[in-house]
């Protein structure tokens, strides 16, 4: 069913294993980074308004 | 008329906002198994190519990441003629959320594209049909991002970018028919309806990996329009609701 016979030819992908784990590994890479950059934009977002409304919210009152 | 399921309700971002909320981890979840499962069959399963021997398992990523790039360009095109045809408010907002990601899959697939390209032609680039429609497509995502941050108003950075978009959808077909229209070193398409040129598990290997693309791509779209919306219907009251209730506890 596997088709590798060890890991160090998995690794190697028969010579091919900077082309294929670079695709991979950039993948993966962009993957990760974007959902992070994605979440800590709205902790940022959400902050800014919050503290954007506590002010208006002030303003009004007095 | 209350029970029954009505479409039009979540075109409104105050009942979208809590729904794409709950749907995210669903997608995140189905992307994760999708994936897995692709990696499994393409990377461990999948026999030698009798040509291109085990290079050929870039094509995972690569022709996932090709068709998400193009896909999503569809996608906000569709967004941007709804947006220009009825002036509805969700429409520019979906294709800001998903304008970032499509410029991803579409350097993804440039760059797998690169390191296919180099051992299998010993070129890491050529001004290819294929290739050059691909790079166009790039600095479309580009422009449109480019564009819609440079105008203020968001309504009108929607009505502008949303112009562009339909300009430059004409490239969509160019891209996916360049290998038929022109003869390119890019190698034709290995599915086909009829019949496939590949063997059973690099086609499930490949069709799952898109499936894995396709469903990140919704999930990551649904958190960055959730972020949009606060943004941009910050002065109305369920924006407020939401700010000095639970907006602030949740990730």
């Amino acid at each position: 069913m596997i088709h590798w016979n060890s890991f160090s030819d998995f690794v190697a992908m028969g010579g091919y294993g900077f082309y294929v784990w670079g695709s991979f590994g950039a993948t993966v890479l962009i993957m990760a980074i974007e959902p992070i950059v994605v979440a800590r934009n709205r902790k940022a977002t959400i902050a800014r308004l919050k503290r954007q409304l506590r002010a208006e919210t002030r303003n009004t009152a007095e | 008329m209350k029970d029954r399921f009505n479409l039009y309700r979540f075109a409104s971002p105050a009942t979208f906002y809590p729904f794409a909320g709950t749907l995210i981890p669903y997608f995140v979840a189905v992307s994760v198994v999708f994936g897995l499962a692709g990696l499994w069959l393409g990377m461990l399963v999948a026999p030698t190519d009798f040509q291109q021997g085990e290079g050929y398992r870039i094509i995972f990523i690569h022709v996932p990441a090709s068709w998400m790039s193009m896909f999503i360009y569809l996608v906000m095109a569709g967004w941007a003629a709804i947006g220009l045809a009825f002036n509805t408010r969700l429409s520019g907002m979906m294709a800001q959320a998903l304008a970032p990601t499509g410029a991803l899959m579409a350097f993804l697939s440039l760059l797998t594209g690169a390191l296919w390209g180099k051992p299998m032609w010993g070129a890491w680039w050529v001004w290819d049909a294929r290739l050059t429609s691909e790079l166009i497509l790039l600095f479309l995502y580009i422009g449109y991002m480019a564009l819609t941050a440079a105008i203020d108003d968001a309504r009108r950075a929607d009505k502008a970018g949303g112009l562009l978009l339909l300009v430059g959808v004409v490239n969509i077909p160019i891209i996916y028919f360049s290998v038929k229209w022109w003869n390119t070193l890019h190698q034709g398409s290995s599915v086909n309806l009829a019949k496939s040129s590949m063997a059973t598990t690099m086609l499930w290997g490949m069709l799952l990996m898109a499936m894995c693309f396709w469903m990140y791509s919704i999930a990551i779209a649904l958190m960055r329009v959730r972020t949009i919306m606060l943004e941009r219907e910050r002065h109305t009251d369920w924006v407020k609701a939401e700010l000095l209730g639970k907006a602030g506890d949740e990730k």
